[in-house]
């Protein structure tokens, strides 16, 4: 075991990898000898060579375009997407390819890829650095979309979603590679190195892809959250002192239902939280599967705190934020009924 | 708008082909170089020296069918042979599969008269497990690598022999054996994939390489300039080939830029070698894909290369070429058509006659429908249905997930309450 922030998860969970599998493959801007802007990939190029881990041109259709065919030979690239704001170059190749080339070659060809990209707000980002785009990934078939809060969980997932077949789009919650956060943002930031999730073993281990992870045991309202929200919610809870059961769903696609409709059952009340706009997101899907599922056990309707439906704002961060104040009102409201 | 009175307005240039429907086509005006004019550098020389080449034409077959030059690839009258029935194999399944859409036995069909010299040519100048990525215009490299014609019309009728299991439209073929990468609907997206496949190759050390297809107007795509720029950075050994037919679907070249340069030429600016081929003669093809996989092969790089050749029929069964362009262009494209040239130079060398020639005809035209024949033993589209419904949901994922094993059983249900045979 060993004290790690995300980022260092991150990087371990490639260097674990990469030792074990000569056919990964890392590859983004930046993310070579620099080692990445947020330095997730720091010190691979130097142990695995220039032929491994390399810096590409600064195109994302690029990298993506090239690793399904990386793909397509035999190789598992983990390509880097810097910021998910500036995924949709990519898109095409993402949806019209790496998600069907399995289904449309009848199992022929594929594409075992991980795309990994920074996401989520609550930095200062502004428009372009603050996108929180799931949704629109969770719409594709062919895709999986996994999102962890920790960074026991984010080591164990990406090797999960490494050594997937399938092509992965792994979204990391940037706010939170360095230590938790609850929303306060007037308030310190802690460290990962305070947390026990900030236990990290050194060595292989993985996460199984579609299992949430219950990050509380409540009986009166179950929230359903992932990536930054997942703190946020945790702080919020532990404030008003409610008996809320919390889920991090950590797999988006494929979804741990089971998990979700046992906790709803049980608490008759749902809240679904994320960063990203409301119209069409996640949050969507999330509340028209309680309702379809767990109907007749809900005593209230279910509940959506997320970013409203505009472009992400600058100053107006921490008013647009779904924080501890928007969601402590959200729940003060379902807890009425 | 200001409008200063001491400044002209300014104009949008918006091009336009020459000919429209009821014009009188007149290619006149093409500078077409002299067969065995243009030089042929060594496969080491420096992207530079590649200006002349990616504004000219490499030609190898003359007007009277002989070979002449420092590009004549001074191939065996066997693989002359070889190359011809190919090309002419390739135009009979085209006439026969065109048909079949026609008589209402497939939904769609894509020919590429005129343009068969460019796969068939290609598929022997390349290593049998060299990686193809093509468009969806290189039937002829399946058809001259010998893969089984059964194979691909139970593709085009997603019948039971379908490999695919009839998730794809017609044509849009793949097989991992025969190194011909899935077709896709997107244009262009290929090209991207192809330089990876090459980059994955060079990584490991094998000795493959890749070779990847698109029409003139895919160009314009994004995907077009990526798979450039990381060819060109990476030194990926890969074959990017421009087919410039002329047309995409009713637009003319001029609107992927051809008014103002060339495609070859966009090589250049990307520091690849670049080739201007004469698309329509089967040795300049090949020649200059021999040329393009020795210099991938000894790790010198890329090299795009133009094939400038004409669209002799319709974009697809859903097109009408009369409704946009001159009747007569076939007639009047000056480079001729691939097949004639080649008989020619076969029966100029001695090595092939007419009588040869008609029974080769009859002899690929009797394959194609014995083969049509068998397949259609397999069904055809529309026909009852041709796979279980629950196939649907497979190879969406390596393993079923819980949200498509639920709605197939939701979907089996359904159908079984409304009486609906499923398999
Ligand atoms: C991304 C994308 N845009 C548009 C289309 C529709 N489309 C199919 S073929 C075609 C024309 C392509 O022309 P070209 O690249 O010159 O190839 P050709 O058909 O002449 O072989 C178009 C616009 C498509 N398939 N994919």
């Amino acid at each position: 075991m060993a004290r790690m922030n995300m980022i260092q998860a991150i990087n371990s969970a490639l260097d674990v990898l990469m030792d074990r599998d000569p056919d990964i493959v890392v590859m983004g801007e930046d993310v070579g000898y620099f080692g990445g802007v947020f330095r997730a990939t720091a010190g691979l190029q130097a142990k695995y060579g220039k032929t491994r881990v390399f810096d590409t041109p600064i195109s994302e259709l690029g990298i993506i375009g090239v690793a399904v065919g990386m793909g397509a030979y035999g190789l598992r690239p983990v390509p880097e997407i810097q910021f998910a704001d500036y995924i949709y170059p990519a898109f095409d190749q993402l949806v019209s390819e790496a998600a069907r080339l399995r289904y449309r070659s009848a199992g022929e060809f594929t594409a075992p890829i991980t795309v990994r990209s920074p996401f989520g707000g609550g930095i200062f980002g502004g428009q372009t650095h603050s996108q929180s785009p799931e949704g629109i990934f969770t719409h594709v078939s062919g895709l999986k979309t996994v999102i962890p809060s920790t960074p026991y969980d984010a080591k164990g997932l990406l090797i999960a979603a490494i050594e997937d077949n399938d092509p992965v789009i792994f979204f990391e919650p940037k706010r939170i590679y360095n230590g938790p956060f609850s929303g306060h943002y007037d308030r310190p930031a802690k460290n990962w190195s305070q947390h026990p999730d900030g236990e990290v073993p050194e060595d292989y281990y993985r996460i199984e892809l579609g299992k949430a992870r219950v990050v509380r045991r409540g009986a009166d309202l179950t929230i359903l959250a992932y990536g930054t929200m997942v703190h946020v919610a945790a702080g919020v809870i532990e404030e008003q002192g409610i008996d809320a059961e919390l889920i991090d769903l950590r797999t988006l696609l494929p979804l741990d239902i089971e998990t979700i409709e046992e906790s709803v059952k049980k608490t008759g009340r749902c809240m679904v939280i994320h960063e990203a706009t409301r119209t069409s997101g996640f949050g969507a899907e999330l509340s028209a599967l309680v309702q379809e599922r767990c109907f007749y056990h809900l005593e209230a309707p279910v509940e959506r705190v997320t970013g409203y439906d505009t472009p992400y704002p600058h100053s107006l961060e921490w008013a647009y934020f779904p924080g501890p104040v928007r969601i402590g009102e959200a729940i003060k409201k379902i807890m009425k009924d | 708008m200001s409008t200063r009175p001491n400044l002209p307005p300014l104009r949008l240039h918006v091009p336009e082909p020459k000919y429209r429907p009821g014009d009188e086509a007149d290619f006149g005006d093409i500078a077409i170089p002299a067969a065995g004019a243009t030089p042929r550098p060594a496969v080491d020389a420096a992207p530079a020296a590649f200006h002349d080449l990616a504004y000219g034409l490499v030609r190898v077959l003359d007007d009277d069918g002989r070979a002449i030059g420092p590009w004549d690839p001074k191939l065996s009258p066997d693989t002359l042979r070889g190359i011809l029935r190919a090309m002419a194999k390739t135009r009979a399944f085209d006439e026969r599969m065109y048909r079949a859409q026609r008589q209402g036995k497939t939904s769609f069909y894509m020919k590429c008269t005129g343009e068969e010299a460019i796969a068939c040519a290609q598929a022997y100048a390349l290593h049998r497990d060299d990686m193809c990525f093509p468009s969806y215009r290189q039937q002829g490299l399946l058809i001259a690598r010998d893969w089984p014609l059964i194979d691909m019309m139970n593709q085009i009728y997603s019948n039971k022999g379908d490999r695919l299991g009839g998730k794809q439209l017609p044509i849009m073929y793949s097989t991992r054996e025969g190194s011909f990468f899935s077709i896709s609907g997107n244009l262009a997206t290929q090209l991207p994939q192809a330089v990876g496949w090459a980059m994955a190759s060079a990584i490991k050390g094998d000795t493959r390489i890749a070779s990847t297809w698109c029409g003139e107007g895919s160009t314009a795509e994004g995907d077009f300039h990526s798979a450039c720029t990381f060819a060109s950075v990476y030194r990926a050994p890969v074959i990017l080939n421009v087919v410039n037919n002329q047309w995409a679907i009713s637009s003319y070249s001029g609107f992927a830029g051809a008014e103002a340069t060339t495609f070859a030429a966009r090589a250049i600016g990307y520091g690849i070698a670049g080739l201007r081929v004469d698309g329509n003669d089967a040795l300049a093809v090949y020649a200059a894909t021999e040329w393009a996989a020795e210099r991938a092969r000894t790790n010198q790089g890329p090299t795009l290369i133009e094939f400038f050749t004409y669209r002799a029929e319709g974009h697809s069964t859903s097109d009408d070429p009369s409704a946009y362009r001159s009747a007569q262009e076939r007639e009047k494209w000056p480079l001729g058509d691939p097949i004639s040239r080649l008989k020619q130079h076969l029966i100029g060398l001695g090595e092939w006659d007419e009588e040869r020639q008609a029974a080769m005809d009859l002899d690929v035209a009797n394959e194609v429908k014995a083969a049509q024949k068998e397949s259609e033993k397999n069904g055809i589209l529309g026909h009852g249905m041709h796979q279980p419904m629950s196939t649907m949901f497979y190879d969406v994922f390596e393993t079923l997930p819980w949200h498509l094993e639920e709605q197939k059983q939701d979907m089996l249900a359904e159908a079984k309450a409304a009486g609906i045979e499923t398999s």
